[in-house]
């Protein structure tokens, strides 16, 4: 249920914020060849972002240029191109910030290296402190010296 | 003297990261765009009131000029047209107004209602050319150098303060560069 409203609610937004009266989405559902084809799409539109609802991807946003991305990429797969091909297409005009995995290049290094350090930097402190409390005498033995 | 220093540099971190994060948060949803220092991406759209007269960035280089995506469906195109008009009228460079997404009809009537500040109006209809240009929100505006570089983008209305201090400056460099 609560899945539910915020999808409605998200739905509803996007919806909002694209406006009502821009020229209708064609509304036909996309024809692939085969099944391994639709497989692949499906696949690549869960890897891209929506840039209009920026937390949705694009096989699941109704946004209207979302619509239009879906079946630009699905006329350069009928086209024959390959995912690479289409990605460069998409970030040669949105950016990276298209991609949910962004490529490791400068500006996103931080992205990628932040977590592992992030790791490292605590297994330190847990190293540390460990080793210390080993090296102090354990408190409920000291002085009952049985 | 570590124990006492551990605790308070990780407060001081995290007081600049949520620092940085409200001082960005506005402008969190805008994408820097691949397009800067790349040319222009060709286009040939007709004129709103002419569709026989197709233009293209041929038609606009040797000046420096505006192009400003916007729709009769777009709210914000409302609150930045008297910014528009000022700019166009000061006569500092073209501006090209490309309708995008919306019905001819409609276009005429909001340009009848608002009043047109543009030096041409040409239609995007099927909206393939804000796809080229990377266009996801409305409205939005790229100033194009006089050799059809683009320099600039602008994710959302042009204000007052973008027009003086980002627009015109930049401008006025290419003025410069060219004498």
């Amino acid at each position: 249920m609560k899945w539910l409203s915020f999808t409605v609610l998200s739905v509803l937004l996007c919806w909002a914020t694209a406006g009502t009266a821009q020229i209708e989405v064609n509304q036909e559902p996309l024809v692939f060849e085969n099944a391994e084809q639709e497989a692949r799409f499906n696949q690549l539109t869960l890897e891209l972002r929506c840039l209009v609802c920026q937390n949705q991807n694009l096989a699941d946003s109704d946004a209207p240029l979302a619509h239009d991305l879906r079946e630009e990429i699905h006329g350069m797969m009928m086209a024959g191109k390959d995912d690479d091909e289409i990605k460069t297409f998409l970030v040669e005009r949105y950016g990276d910030f298209v991609l949910y995995k962004p490529p490791v290049k400068g500006n996103t290094l931080v992205l990628w290296v932040a977590p592992i350090a992030l790791l490292l930097i605590g297994a330190i402190v847990v190293g540390v402190v460990v080793r210390r409390q080993a090296q102090l005498p354990s408190p409920g033995v000291e002085g009952s010296d049985q | 003297m570590m124990t006492r220093f551990l605790p308070l540099a990780g407060f001081v971190l995290l007081a600049i990261l949520l620092g940085v994060g409200l001082k960005i948060a506005d402008k969190k949803t805008e994408i820097p765009s691949p397009l800067i220092g790349r040319p222009v991406p060709d286009f040939n759209l007709p004129e709103l009131d002419n569709a026989e007269r197709v233009l293209g960035p041929m038609d606009f280089r040797g000046k420096p000029y505006l192009i400003n995506f916007w729709a009769s469906w777009c709210v914000t195109c409302i609150y930045e047209h008297p910014y528009i008009t000022d700019l166009a009228r000061s006569g500092r460079l073209r501006v090209v107004g490309l309708n995008f997404r919306d019905e001819p009809e409609d276009a005429r009537d909001w340009l009848a209602q608002h009043g047109n500040p543009y030096d041409v109006v040409i239609t995007d209809y099927d909206g393939r050319v804000s796809i080229n240009f990377g266009v996801y929100a409305a409205p939005e505006s790229f100033l194009i150098a006089p050799d059809g570089e683009v320099v600039y983008k602008q994710i959302g209305a042009l204000t007052p303060d973008v027009i003086e201090e980002v627009i015109l400056p930049m401008v006025l460099e290419m003025e410069q560069n060219k004498s």
